[in-house]
């Protein structure tokens, strides 16, 4: 599982890449009014927030540790992968209730990756933090399992 | 003297109200700060802790 997280098997037409590195990932904020959830493909503007300090897109997500693949059966698996920093958006103002973010591929077409809600925020003249879950087989942001 | 970035600008912290609040539950912990000034709200920041990872479930005999 750890290759279908870097992209070692093509089962269909693959994305042209200029390089072997790590993709560029972005995380962007909706409102609470918006609909992202499991059926969204890719990053769009519309009903993103927007306010003082936040730019459309979001922010940089940081990818520092490659994805990691367990196997705790012959048949039984997860390979795992979590941002290696917080994502922050510094000195911003929100005033619109949001409730989600979206990690998105940017190196490839903005691409969405995954959708992660939490309680409604504003925020004012202030910091916006999303702190990452410990990088481990059953906590880690992105799990693909068999079991 | 701490100093508090307010819509304002910079202010010292002693001059505002300051509320503070938290939620903890399976999807998240999270905390928030505002600092009020004369009944206005000038600053406020949270700090989400995800808790929930996305899981994609496969089918298959085995992965390598």
């Amino acid at each position: 599982m750890g290759q279908l997280m870097t992209a070692t098997h093509n089962f269909g037409v693959a994305p042209i890449r200029a390089g072997t590195g790590v993709d560029t990932f972005k995380a962007a904020l909706y409102l609470k009014t918006a609909t992202v959830n499991a059926a969204t493909t890719a990053y769009s503007a519309s009903n993103e927030v927007s306010g003082t300090g936040y730019s459309a897109g979001g922010v940089g997500v940081t990818m520092g540790t490659v994805p990691t693949a367990t196997n705790s059966s012959a048949t039984a698996g997860v390979a795992f992968v979590t941002p290696s920093a917080s994502i922050t958006y510094t000195t911003v103002t929100l005033s619109t209730a949001f409730d989600a973010v979206l990690i998105y591929n940017s190196t490839q077409a903005d691409k969405a990756v995954s959708v992660h809600t939490f309680g409604s925020q504003t925020i004012t003249a202030g910091t916006f933090t999303l702190t990452m879950p410990a990088n481990t087989t059953t906590t880690a942001l992105i799990r693909l399992a068999t079991t | 003297m701490a100093l508090v970035t307010t819509t304002k600008g910079e202010m010292d912290e002693s001059l505002l109200e300051k509320k503070e609040g938290s939620l903890d539950n399976d999807n998240e912990s999270t905390t928030w700060v505002e600092y009020w000034l004369d009944g206005e709200l000038v600053h406020r920041s949270a700090h989400v802790a995800l808790k929930k990872p996305v899981t994609l479930a496969a089918e298959a005999a085995s992965f390598t």
